[in-house]
C-alpha cells in the first residue's frame, strides 16, 4: 500500500478545473517533486496533499485513510499528526526563538521538548543560532528552522512548498542536502516547485500542467544532490524543463 | 517541558518581544482602567467629601431632653456612642433669661471652641470669646442696643427666688468685653453668648443643657442609627436629626452619585469599544501567525485560548496601571475639586484588575473567533 495515492482527484472552481483527474501515488521513504508552471496546479495539489483544502471530486489516501471526506476539525489533527510542513516564505512566528518556534510544532503535537528541538537545530546545522529570532537570522537560517519545525514530530510524510524559492544558491544547497539527509533517514518527501534543478534531484519528478500530471520522470541516477558543473553551475538534465521553457513552447505551439 | 509552561512562554513573548505593539494596546487599556478606577474611587468618595462639605452648613443632629433637662455628662455620654472619625464637632447650648440696659434678653452658654465647628458658617465681627468675662453679641441685639466689639457690657440676672417676690435676693451682675458681633442672617442674632462658667457665675447654679447641637459626618441612614441608638441608651436624652440638612444632603448626594455612575458606565462602554477596535487591530495584522499556527496543527480552541490569555494578561497589566494611576487621577480631582485629599480605597484595586481583564477579553474574543476562522492557505499564500 502507498503512503499516500490521490485517486481521480478534481479541484473545480466555477469553470476553472484547477486539478483535473489527477492520480498520483507516493511510497513511504520516497523523494517526489511536484513540478510545473505558474497555475499548473501544484499550489492546490500541495493544499489538497496538506490536508489545507479538500478536492471537489477523486479520493486522497494517506496511509489507506481517505482524508477528503474529512471535516477541518480532523484534517486540523491529520495536518498535526502526520505532515511536516515547509514554506517558501519560511512562515516563523517573529517573537519567538528559532528554538521556540521549534517548539511550537511540538506544543500542538504533543509536549514541548526544549532539549529535542534544541537536537533538530542541530541537525539543521543551526544549534549556535537557537536564541535567536527570526529577524536575526539569515533566509537561509530561516528556512532550516523551518525544516527543523517541520521534521520534530516525525511526521511520515514532509510536504515542501518551493522551499528554496527565495534562497540564494548557497542556501538552496544547504536546504537540498539536509532533504537528501532526510531521505537518507527514511522520511517521505514532497517538494513542490517550479525549479527544474530542485525538481531532478528526487527520485521521481511529477510534471504538472493545466492541473493535469503530464509527466513522470524517474531519476535513473539519483544522487539526491544538485549538480554542478566544472564552473559551479547548476547543471539540469534534459528530461525537465524550466517554467520559461516550457512557456516558450507552449507559446511557439499556440502560434502554429 | 509542560505545556503549561510553554504557554505562558509564548505570551510573554508575543507581549515582551512586540512591545511597540503591545505598548498601543496596553496604554488603551491602561487609560480606560484609570478613568474607570478613578471615577469609582470619586463615586464612592463623593459622600465623604460632600459630608465634609455639608459639615459647613451646620449641626445635622440635636440632643434635648427626653423629660426636662440634660447634663453634660449626659450629652457626652451619648456623643461617645458616634465614632469619633465621624464626630465633628458637640455645642451645649443652655438658655437663660438675663438683662442688659434693663431689657430682657436671652444669653446663650456654650463652649466657644466646638461652637465654631458645629457652626462654622457664623460669620464674627472681631473674634471668639477666647476666656471667661467676654461675651458675643448678635447683630440684631448689637444694632438695637448700639453696641460693639471693645465695649463692656454689664448683664444682670434675676435669680428665680427673687423672681417669685423675694425681696432679699438681689440681681446678679456680671460685666463683660464684647469681643465680636455676631452675624448670621438667622435668629441667632438676637442672642448673647457666653461661656457655659460665666452663666455659672452669673446664675449662680451649674444649671442642666437644654439643647446640644451635633455636626456628624455620616450618612442619612447612619445618622437615623445614631439617633435610635443614643435616644435609646441614654435615657435622658432625646437624640433628632436636623431634617432640613440631612434631607437636603442625602437629595445632593444622590443625584451626585448617580451622575457619576451614569459617567462610569458611559466610560466603561467607551472603554469596551476602544479596546475592542485596539484588540481587532491586533489581532487581525496577526492573521498570517494565526494561519501559520493552523497550518502546523493548531486546533481553534487553542489559538483561542493562546490570543485570549495574552489578552487577558495585557487587561490584567493595564488594570494594575489603571488602579495606580486611577488613584493619582482621583486624588487630582478631589484636591482641585473638594480642596482635600481622597482616601486609598484597596478593594478597588483587584476589581479593577478584574474589570480590565474581563472587558479586555470580552473585546477580543469576537475578533480572536472570526481570526481563527481564516483559511491558512491563502493566509500563508499572503492572499
Amino acid at each position: 500500500m502507498s503512503l499516500l495515492e490521490l485517486k481521480n482527484v478534481y479541484k473545480i472552481y466555477g469553470e476553472l478545473h484547477a486539478l483535473d483527474n489527477v492520480n498520483m501515488k507516493v511510497e513511504k521513504g520516497e523523494w517526489v517533486s511536484i513540478m510545473g508552471p505558474s497555475g499548473s496546479g501544484k499550489s492546490t495539489m500541495m493544499n489538497i496533499i496538506g490536508c489545507m483544502d479538500k478536492p471537489s471530486k477523486g479520493e486522497v489516501l494517506l496511509d489507506g485513510v481517505d482524508i477528503s471526506k474529512e471535516n477541518a476539525k480532523n484534517l486540523t489533527t491529520v495536518r498535526r499528526d502526520k505532515i511536516g510542513l515547509i514554506f517558501q516564505q519560511f512562515h516563523l512566528v517573529n517573537y519567538l526563538t528559532a528554538v521556540e518556534n521549534v517548539m511550537l510544532a511540538q506544543y500542538y503535537h504533543s509536549l514541548p521538548d526544549e532539549k529535542e528541538a534544541m537536537e533538530a537545530l542541530e541537525r539543521v546545522g543551526l544549534a549556535d543560532r537557537a536564541k535567536h529570532l527570526p529577524s536575526q537570522l539569515s533566509g537561509g537560517e530561516q528556512q532550516r528552522v523551518c525544516v527543523a519545525r517541520a521534521l520534530i514530530n516525525y511526521p511520515e510524510i514532509i510536504l515542501a512548498d518551493e522551499p528554496t524559492g527565495n534562497l540564494d544558491e548557497a542556501n538552496e544547497e544547504i536546504v537540498v542536502d539536509l532533504f537528501h539527509k532526510l531521505h537518507n533517514e527514511g522520511t517521505t518527501l514532497i517538494v513542490v516547485t517550479h525549479d527544474p534543478e530542485v525538481a531532478e534531484v528526487a527520485q521521481r519528478t511529477v510534471v504538472l500542467r493545466n492541473g493535469r500530471v503530464v509527466k513522470e520522470v524517474q531519476n535513473q541516477n539519483f544522487t539526491g544532490k544538485i549538480h554542478f558543473d566544472e564552473e559551479g553551475t547548476h547543471v539540469t538534465k534534459k528530461d525537465l524543463k524550466s517554467e520559461e521553457e516550457i512557456q516558450a513552447e507552449e507559446h511557439a505551439h499556440e502560434n502554429q | 517541558m509542560k505545556k503549561r509552561q510553554m504557554y505562558f512562554r509564548m505570551i510573554t513573548a508575543s507581549l515582551m518581544r512586540r512591545r511597540s505593539r503591545m505598548l498601543v494596546a496596553l496604554l488603551s487599556i491602561a487609560i480606560g482602567a484609570t478613568v474607570l478606577s478613578g471615577l469609582v474611587t470619586i463615586y464612592y468618595d463623593v459622600p465623604r467629601q460632600m459630608g465634609a462639605q455639608f459639615r459647613n452648613y451646620g449641626a445635622n443632629m440635636i440632643f434635648t431632653a427626653a423629660d426636662e433637662k440634660i447634663t453634660l455628662e449626659d450629652v457626652q455620654q451619648g456623643a461617645a456612642l458616634i465614632k469619633a472619625d465621624q464626630l465633628v464637632g458637640v455645642t451645649p447650648y443652655r438658655y437663660e433669661n438675663v438683662r442688659i440696659h434693663e431689657s430682657p434678653v436671652i444669653a446663650a452658654a456654650t463652649d466657644m471652641t466646638s461652637v465654631q465647628s458645629t457652626s462654622p458658617y457664623w460669620h464674627i465681627e472681631g473674634q471668639y470669646p477666647s476666656s471667661d468675662g467676654q461675651i458675643l453679641v448678635g447683630a440684631a441685639l448689637a444694632e438695637s442696643f448700639n453696641l460693639k466689639s471693645g465695649e463692656l457690657l454689664e448683664v444682670s440676672y434675676t435669680p428665680a427666688e427673687m423672681a417669685s417676690g423675694d425681696d432679699t435676693i438681689q440681681d446678679n451682675i456680671l460685666e463683660f468685653e464684647i469681643t465680636g458681633i455676631l452675624d448670621t442672617g438667622g435668629s441667632e442674632e438676637d442672642y448673647l453668648y457666653i461661656s457655659l462658667s460665666d452663666m455659672e457665675a452669673l446664675t449662680g447654679e451649674a444649671g442642666d443643657i437644654d439643647i446640644a447641637e451635633l455636626s456628624v459626618s455620616a450618612s442619612s441612614d447612619e445618622l437615623s442609627g445614631y439617633a435610635d441608638t443614643i435616644s435609646n441608651t441614654v435615657s435622658s436624652v432625646n437624640a433628632r436629626l436636623v431634617k432640613r440638612v440631612t434631607a437636603s444632603e442625602t437629595t445632593v448626594l444622590t443625584k451626585l452619585q448617580a451622575l457619576v455612575l451614569l459617567v462610569t458606565v458611559v466610560v466603561l462602554a467607551l472603554t469596551m469599544i476602544c479596546v475592542a477596535t485596539t484588540m481587532t487591530a491586533v489581532v487581525t495584522e496577526r492573521r498570517k501567525e494565526i494561519g501559520l499556527r493552523k497550518a502546523i496543527g493548531a486546533s481553534d480552541t487553542s489559538i483561542i485560548k493562546e490570543f485570549l490569555g495574552e489578552s487577558m494578561m495585557l487587561g490584567g497589566l493595564g488594570g494594575v496601571l489603571g488602579s495606580v494611576l486611577g488613584f493619582i487621577f482621583a486624588q487630582q480631582v478631589s484636591i482641585h475639586v473638594f480642596s482635600s485629599s481622597i482616601s486609598f480605597m484597596p478593594a478597588l484595586v483587584p476589581i479593577t484588575i478584574l474589570v480590565s481583564v474581563l472587558v479586555t477579553g470580552l473585546s477580543s474574543l469576537m475578533p480572536i473567533r472570526s481570526a481563527t476562522e481564516v483559511d491558512p492557505a491563502l493566509v500563508l499564500k499572503g492572499e
